[in-house]
């Protein structure tokens, strides 16, 4: 599916959020801190964590929506520094939003919406022109035309999703950002969400970043996954290989929380139930912010973050214990 | 005698747009002791059902037919007298979202108690005593502290198991619980889960897990009920649920969850949207979306049909196959009897 040349490149990117916390005096809250990874034209990487985790925030902050409080973006060879650069970016690199119900502008019709875009970029010459890629935009995801002049309360919440992925598409993008887009979405019309997703990616070649917390849509549709705690990637490997032997104790315990829709299964299933909440990313441990609740913690984690290094062939895990654990 | 017995239970709203039939005669037993899982979209009546049996329903919604037993006894027209003795005593109910079902200006244990204190004879220290003894039960370190403190000062875990130990105040004969995780993540949904299993077991009580998750389901339940558009397509033991389908619907639903054989290839969705439930349609409410619908499906819902002891669906497609197999024979008048 994929040709081994990134299209997008991520260093060490930081975006640490200010919160007041009383008259002149403010905390960082580390969203995401040091996160680096790279996706390859044409794939599609998963990215999973539990709420907080920051893996929204990476996506929006490679979007540059929010700017990033360190670290860089290079997509496609060249950095994304200057306002020109975003602006150009942004032709290339667009976002689908979770809620469908909240991401749409309920005083625009269908046609107006999905035409936002080319207006703002400039794309079309003239009405006639525009009008027809609109059509267009609606046929690739399964929207009839007569739908165009419709409001956005007219349509169920997979209609409303189609509409998203629709708007965007306007700007005939390589990249797309899919942030948590079918777990708003009944289980039914999630399934032909997911496999419109893959339609469109086979037909467009479009390279998806695709958000999500549901692991089973999540390896369904990822060819590499990568995995999220307060802030820090703990682990990224190949979907398969994540899966099979998943190496941090953080992925471990997650996949094996996840309820299997088979009941022999699920009977059987040894779970590892992790003690304990998620710390607040605002008093952040020390060292390897999964030490706390991890069962193989030692002294050397509460000292230093583990390094995210390549322990097999495009497999990187941030764990001191590695080795020994697994 | 089954704990509960829900015969033919109607529920409707009457909106400006019309009667939503949300509950449209359905049935089924609870025996004491069990897990039984009802599973739907949203809109197919799963949590109205729940509803009916505690008679909380909103102000335009109504019980119009049919009958729930609890023990024996008759609850629907018991009147509010019977209910509130029924309510949090011998039926509780936990909701979906942990961070609105609790009263943000008062502390844990002032909601913990009152409680407490509405259903049973202990008041003051006891009251209490109580509290703590039910924080404990739910694994909640540091009780006493606990007792002290705002909802906002708690996790979406930490709340979900205070309003478990709510409901668990007066030992109730039955828990429902209306997706009792769905807000919650998934390492925290394990923990939920965990517990609520450990105590149905130490309390031998019977659990209504009402979900949309299949996953909570096998994991969780004895039996499943399959909801769509109101009424019951399925029901049955979790093994023959999930490994012997006799509903469109539900065979649908199985395909259409990703599982790892699914990785790098299509999966197969239902197609359609669901129903709208003013503009029912007269034969099976799923037969629009039916891949397999037959003349007979959009003319005639079907009845509940036995595929065995543990095993009832309501699909015409069962008749076609015996008939296929030779063990429903049709006779000249397009009757049919089973051999």
């Amino acid at each position: 599916m994929s040709d081994n040349r990134p299209l997008l490149e991520v260093k060490h990117l930081k975006e640490y959020f200010n919160i007041n916390m009383g008259l002149f005096r403010s905390k960082p809250l580390k969203a995401v801190d040091d996160v680096s990874f790279f996706i390859n034209k044409g794939e599609t990487l998963g990215l999973v964590g539990e709420s907080g985790c920051g893996k929204t925030t990476v996506g929006r902050t490679i979007l540059h929506l929010y700017t990033p409080t360190s670290g860089e973006v290079i997509y496609d060879g060249k950095p994304i520094r200057t306002r020109a650069d975003i602006k150009e970016f942004r032709k290339k690199a667009t976002m689908v939003f979770q809620d469908p119900y909240s991401s749409l502008n309920p005083r625009m019709t269908v046609s107006d919406i999905i035409g936002e875009p080319l207006d703002v970029h400039g794309l079309c010459a003239n009405k006639k022109e525009r009008q027809e890629r609109i059509l267009e935009l609606m046929d690739y995801v399964g929207l009839n035309s007569e739908h165009a002049a419709r409001y956005a309360h007219e349509f169920s919440g997979g209609q409303r999703q189609r509409i998203g992925i629709a708007r965007a598409l306007a700007v005939n993008p390589d990249f797309i950002v899919c942030d948590e887009p079918v777990s708003a979405l009944d289980v039914s019309i999630q399934a032909q969400v997911i496999n419109m997703f893959d339609e469109l990616q086979e037909k467009l070649g479009l390279t998806y970043l695709f958000i999500a917390h549901d692991l089973l849509v999540v390896r369904h549709i990822s060819d590499r996954i990568a995995v999220m705690y307060l802030g820090k990637m703990v682990e990224l490997a190949p979907a398969s290989e994540i899966y099979d032997h998943p190496m941090h104790p953080y992925s471990k315990a997650l996949l094996s929380a996840v309820p299997v829709p088979d009941p022999k299964v699920a009977r059987a299933n040894q779970r590892i139930v992790l003690s304990g909440d998620i710390p607040s990313p605002l008093n952040a441990p020390s060292g390897c912010p999964f030490r706390t609740r991890c069962r193989y913690a030692t002294e050397a984690c509460a000292a230093e973050m583990p390094e995210f290094r390549e322990v097999t062939t495009g497999h990187f895990v941030a764990c001191h214990r590695t080795a020994e654990i697994n | 005698m089954a704990l509960l017995e829900v015969r033919h239970l109607q529920t409707s709203f009457f909106t400006d747009a019309g009667e939503v039939k949300a509950v449209n005669d359905i049935s089924f037993n609870l025996e004491r002791g069990k897990v039984l899982g009802i599973v739907g979209e949203s809109g197919s009546g799963k949590s109205v059902t729940a509803y009916s049996i505690m008679q909380i329903l909103a102000g335009t919604g109504k019980i119009v037919g049919g009958s729930i037993k609890l023990d024996g006894q008759e609850l629907v027209g018991a009147g509010e007298k019977v209910m509130k003795n029924v309510r949090g005593n011998r039926i509780s109910i936990i909701f979906q979202d942990p961070m609105t079902s609790l009263n943000p200006t008062y502390t844990i244990g002032k909601q913990l108690t009152e409680a407490i204190m509405l259903h049973t004879d202990k008041r003051g220290a006891e009251a209490k005593a109580r509290a703590v003894e039910l924080l404990k039960l739910v694994g909640i370190n540091e009780p006493e502290k606990r007792l002290k403190q705002y909802p906002f000062e708690h996790s979406g875990g930490m709340r979900q198991r205070v309003m478990i130990a709510m409901a668990l105040a007066c030992e109730p004969d039955i828990l429902i619980a209306d997706e009792p995780t769905t807000a919650l993540d998934v390492t925290i949904q394990a923990q939920i889960l965990e517990l609520m299993s450990s105590l149905q077991k130490e309390l031998g009580m019977a659990i209504i897990m009402i979900t949309h998750a299949l996953g909570v389901v096998a994991q969780m339940c004895d039996e499943i009920i399959v909801m769509y558009a109101g009424s019951i397509c399925e029901q049955g033991t979790a093994d023959e649920i999930f490994y012997n389908p006799c509903h469109e619907y539900t065979k649908g639903l199985m395909r259409s969850i990703p599982t790892a054989d699914t990785a790098g290839r299509k999966l197969q969705p239902i197609t359609g949207t669901p129903i709208d439930l003013l503009n029912m349609p007269e034969g099976c409410p799923f037969a629009p979306r039916c891949d397999n619908a037959m003349k007979i499906c959009i003319r005639h819902r079907a009845e509940r049909m036995l595929i065995n002891d543990s095993h009832a669906a309501n699909c015409w497609m069962n008749v076609k196959k015996g008939v296929e197999k030779g063990e429903i024979i049709l006779d000249e008048e397009g009757g049919a009897y089973c051999e």
